[in-house]
């Protein structure tokens, strides 16, 4: 178990650093998660974050196709908002825990 | 009467068909399975293609081989389920009323998904060999091509039998070297994924296995075009990759007639509990193969371990007991690595591949992440076992659950 102080809160974090409980995000910690990302949110971001949220909350698994479908930003955006591995970032700044990637 | 209608009759369809007939009284149970083809692939048998050593004929029989008597057979299109109603809509107007009914429609290949792709280099310098005809072009091409950059690249997860692409660029290093030109082909394994595989210990002996073989990987990549007049493939940040020959795994998607039905998830699979395989929507709908959303491999072995769990489970179901069968997501893969050998990998929901031996501890035959002659044997043997025991149903001396015993933590 590891304990993380995020946004001045100490919060429960997986080794790669999601939240283990989804419901201890805040606005604050997102911007302070992303910060480590290099990512500076802006609307755009919160409103991909919002999605991500609802899916998260709903028990519902999340892909690049299905953010990209889903009419809040398209794939090519949603690699711009989040370089690199934009699933995982995204999804870590949302208080998801890590997306499997099953094969 | 009560009326069992399976809808697909590929590898999960078809053992199912042959477990339920021989399982369920013919005074009580009507069972019809549909399928639109009339010919059964050996799927696994188009990975050789390419490379010369099975052609068209080790991989093709016809499906009424493989039914049981006492199934009722029908070639038809399926337009649409209709689950609310419990009944199925053919092609020609013909329609199908089950009291359970079992989906086994597997995946498909969808090329159209990637713009460009499909394009005018299709089958003339970029090439799929999950499909027949792909996989002949690919022969032919490879019969005369002289060298250059050969680039295989996943286009994104889940997609068939996930170890294929490392098997395909393992023989491409031993094909081109056996012709003599390995100097001349650079081989590079492009893929969504951060490495060669999903779990740490396969990941770290494939990713190894492919330096020893001068395989070139360029990880977290997703396609989003490929441009033809250049040559190139362009990933969603920029990325270009440069090809003379563009392998393409495509993006895997269910049935066409999942959507239609209005009962996939947003790759057309179906939303199916990854223990009993029962629907996670309609009580009288099960869920096997390919087609089913569960959180493991999409491959034959996978479809065969779970149909003796559904069998059980099913019969559960008919009866009014509760589920006394449960899934693991149990997998298990040769792996071709080339000049006569393979490695094998065993895992499940929960257990990535460990090294060890398999079935028996310490005796093997087979090795786990371990590269012998023996799983390559293991692999040729596997043809003869599917068409003559896996098909029809009858009983495998390999667990369906998988087993700790003979793996190293």
């Amino acid at each position: 178990m590891t304990i993380k102080t995020i946004a001045s809160v100490n919060v429960e974090v997986t080794e790669e650093g999601y939240l283990k409980d989804a419901s201890a995000w805040n606005k604050e910690i997102a911007i302070d998660i992303a910060k480590e990302e290099g990512i500076e949110l802006t609307d755009k971001h919160f409103e991909v974050i919002e999605f991500i949220r609802k899916k998260v909350a709903a028990g519902e698994g999340l892909t690049i196709r299905g953010i990209g479908k889903s009419g809040v930003v398209d794939a090519k955006t949603f690699y711009q908002l989040f370089p690199g591995a934009p699933l995982k970032k995204a999804t870590k700044i949302a208080g998801g825990s890590k997306p499997v990637s099953c094969m | 009467m009560k009326n069992l209608l399976i809808l697909g009759a590929g590898t999960a369809g078809t053992m199912m068909a042959n477990k339920m007939r021989k399982t369920l009284s013919r005074e009580e149970w009507n069972i019809t399975i549909v399928d639109q083809f009339k010919t059964h692939y050996y799927q696994p048998g188009f990975l050789f293609i390419p490379f010369g050593i099975y052609t068209r004929k080790d991989v093709v029989k016809p499906k009424n081989d493989f039914f049981p008597i006492g199934v009722n057979v029908i070639y038809s299109k399926i337009e649409k389920i209709e689950p609310e109603k419990n009944h199925v809509l053919l092609e020609d107007g013909v329609v199908l009323s089950y009291d359970y009914l079992l989906i086994a429609t597997g995946t498909r290949t969808a090329p159209e998904e990637t713009p460009g792709l499909k394009d005018k280099l299709w089958h003339k310098e970029i090439f799929d060999f999950y499909t027949i005809e792909g996989a002949e072009a690919l022969a032919n091409f490879f019969k005369t091509w002289q060298g250059g950059e050969l680039v295989l690249d996943i286009a994104e997860l889940p997609y068939k039998c996930p170890v294929a692409p490392l098997e395909f660029v393992f023989f491409a290093d031993a094909f081109f070297t056996e012709r003599g030109i390995r100097d001349k082909v650079k081989i590079t394994y492009v893929t969504p994924l951060s490495g060669a595989f999903t779990k740490p210990r396969a990941t770290k002996m494939l990713g190894e296995l492919l330096k020893t073989k001068n395989i070139n990987i360029i990880p977290d990549f997703s396609i989003a075009e490929v441009k033809n007049d250049e040559k190139k493939i362009v990933d969603f940040s920029g990325r270009e990759v440069k090809f003379d020959c563009l392998i393409s795994i495509p993006t895997n998607l269910g049935s066409e007639m999942i959507e239609r039905s209005g009962m996939g998830d947003d790759m057309n699979f179906v939303p199916t509990d990854k223990n009993t395989l029962q629907s996670r929507d309609y009580k009288n709908i099960f869920v096997i193969g390919d087609a089913a959303n569960l959180p493991t491999s999409k491959a034959g072995s996978v479809a065969h371990f779970a149909s003796e769990i559904l069998e059980e489970n099913m019969l559960c179901a008919f009866e009014g007991r509760p589920y006394t069968a449960s899934f693991d997501g149990h997998a298990n893969c040769y792996i071709e690595t080339g000049y006569g050998k393979g490695t094998l990998i065993d895992f499940n929901y929960d257990t990535e591949p460990l090294p060890g031996s398999f079935p028996f501890p310490g005796v093997g035959p087979f090795g786990l992440l371990k590269v012998t002659r023996t799983n390559h044997y293991g692999k040729l043997l596997f043809r003869w076992i599917y068409w003559h025991i896996l098909l029809k149903g009858k009983e495998m001396p390999i667990d369906s659950e998988m087993q700790m015993a003979g793996k190293k933590l």
